[in-house]
């Protein structure tokens, strides 16, 4: 009886498994295929043209600001993020008020919706600082949005990395700072990275943060006071001015597939980092 | 002489008083063992004498260690006291980084630069670790690619590598196999000559083995201080002889 009873419940819970994995992949190979069915067959050399003009749409100048903002973002975001993970790491004394400060703080900025961040970005680097909408202003806001996960990713690297490396550390009489930045903060490179290549994702992923601050102008920024758009805002653009969706489709051919090379470069660097320590 | 004077020492985590008015005179140049049951403070105790327990929140100290007369409670530069007293540790804790430079970390930590210099050290303290052969022709690999034996001989060439007076040990054999324990003992011998050794052990054996004297620790008091061969052969006490022969927990 009971026997019985269990073998009915499992197969009736793998055959829920079942099905839930494939709708799942099922979902993922209907999307990724109905974008390269209508994108491929616009993947017209003018779209890569180094100048955007409104014939063209070429994408060659949101691809490049794409990279020229996420970079900014990164090099603001991350020095103030793993710093910050360091004092609350290694530096904070346990129970300190300040630290329970600074985590909900960090806890309720990372589930704000991205376009707060966007009116937030506008109102103020845009408009109070006067920098205008700028690759600046864009970077500053998506720096301010990322901060949260870089910090709480390297955090958590920070924390896994095992006590019996500082005490070995400080029993040949380093002190606390040559302990940390020689290492400590080594061995957290693999976890931080993680974190920034989450945070990469979701740079070359965001539109509302950016449509309010870094603009929607389609050319190349000369300067990072110019105004820029990114890819995702490029293609909302398209999509949204429903003249060139064919282009729409195949700019998001292109969006995929810098995706999926972010995606295998960082599988590639974590592969290497795990390998070398 | 002695290396460590330890008078009145009494030491709390917390509420907890984990040492009580312990007074012990360790003599240099020879091999003292700490035994007693787990949790009787043979590491708390080791880690006073080079202040790792400044780490520990909540751990207060009061009483007089000395390290060749200084008390190193006074305002002495914590991190001058632990190159002078090293540390090996009970499990084998290499730096993620190559055999080298985990060797190399010591010296460069206390302003050593020239390559030349680092080379002589390195290979001179990899030789006194008895485990130069093995690695002389890879000192580039990672040095977590060593097996348990070796790593642990790589830490005891990295704490030697500072030129320390003292050499702390804390159980280092226990996570080790019988080969690489013989190697250690052997090892921890030769280097008598040199420096001063201070080890916690929970193998007896281990104690009679290599031990000039030794101190038998129970519930954070030191039940009786002798050369080992007085400890094992005629114990004074009824719980040491108890926990030697056995009968103990
Ligand atoms: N960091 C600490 N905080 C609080 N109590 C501790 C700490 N370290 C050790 N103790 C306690 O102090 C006593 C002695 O510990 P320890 O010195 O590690 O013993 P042993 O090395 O002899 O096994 C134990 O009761 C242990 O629980
Ligand atoms: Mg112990």
């Amino acid at each position: 009886m009971m026997r019985r009873k269990r073998k009915t419940s499992e197969i009736l819970l793998g055959a829920v498994t079942w099905f839930a994995a494939a709708v799942t992949i099922g979902l993922l190979l209907l999307l990724v295929g109905f974008i390269l069915v209508r994108g491929v067959p616009h993947l017209k050399p003018s779209l890569f043209a180094l100048h955007y003009n409104s014939d063209n749409v070429s994408l060659v100048p949101a691809l490049i600001s794409t990279i020229v903002i996420a970079i900014v973002s990164l090099v603001i975001a991350v020095p103030l993020g793993v710093f910050a993970a360091i004092y609350l790491a290694e530096y904070a004394r346990r129970g300190n008020r300040a630290v329970a400060v600074i985590r909900m703080t960090t806890e309720t900025l990372s589930g704000i919706p991205s376009i707060v961040y966007g009116l937030f970005g506008g109102l103020f680097f845009v408009v109070f600082l006067g920098w205008g909408y700028s690759v600046l202003a864009g970077a500053a806001t998506l720096s301010i949005m990322i901060l949260p996960l870089v910090m709480r990713s390297a955090e958590e690297a920070l924390k896994s990395v095992p006590d019996t490396y500082r005490e070995g550390s400080f029993g040949l009489g380093a002190g606390k700072l040559r302990t940390v930045l020689r290492i400590v903060l080594p061995s957290a490179v693999p976890g931080i990275l993680a974190g920034v290549i989450l945070a990469v994702g979701r740079i070359v992923g965001e539109t509302a943060a950016l449509i309010y601050t870094a603009g929607t102008v389609a050319q190349i920024p000369g300067s990072p006071m110019q105004s820029a758009r990114t890819l995702s805002v490029h293609m909302y653009s398209l999509s949204s001015e429903g003249l060139h969706t064919d282009e729409g489709y195949a700019t998001a051919v292109v969006l995929l597939v810098v995706v999926v090379l972010i995606n295998a470069l960082s599988a590639r660097i974590a592969k290497r980092l795990g390998r070398r320590s | 002489m002695n290396c460590f004077e330890i008078k009145g020492l009494n030491l709390y985590y917390d509420k907890f008083h984990a040492l009580k008015n312990i007074d012990l005179e360790l003599e240099s140049g020879k091999i003292t063992a700490f035994i007693g049951p787990s949790g009787c403070g043979k590491s708390t105790l080791l880690k006073t004498l080079n202040r790792m327990n400044d780490l520990v929140e909540g751990c207060r100290i009061t009483g007089d260690v000395r390290l060749f007369g200084e008390d190193i409670y006074d305002d002495t530069d914590v991190n001058l006291l632990r190159r002078r007293v090293g540390m090996v540790f009970q499990k084998p804790n290499p730096f993620p980084m190559s055999i080298f430079d985990n060797v190399a970390y010591g010296p460069r930590t206390h302003g050593i630069k020239s390559r030349f210099e680092l080379g002589e050290i390195v290979e001179s303290s990899l030789r006194a670790a008895a485990i130069w052969d093995e690695v002389k022709d890879r000192l580039k690999k990672p040095a977590l690619s060593l097996s348990g034996g070796q790593q642990q001989r790589l830490c005891i060439a990295r704490a030697l590598a500072v030129s320390p007076e003292v050499l702390l040990m804390d159980e280092p054999t226990s996570a080790l196999d019988p080969i690489s324990t013989g190697k250690i003992e052997e090892l921890l011998l030769t280097l008598r000559e040199k420096y001063s050794i201070i080890i916690v052990t929970h193998n007896m054996q281990q104690a009679t083995r290599i031990s000039d004297s030794t101190a038998f620790f129970l519930l954070g008091e030191v039940i009786e201080y002798d050369s080992t061969e007085t400890v094992f052969a005629m114990p004074r006490d009824q719980r040491t002889e108890d926990y030697i022969t056995g009968r103990f927990g």
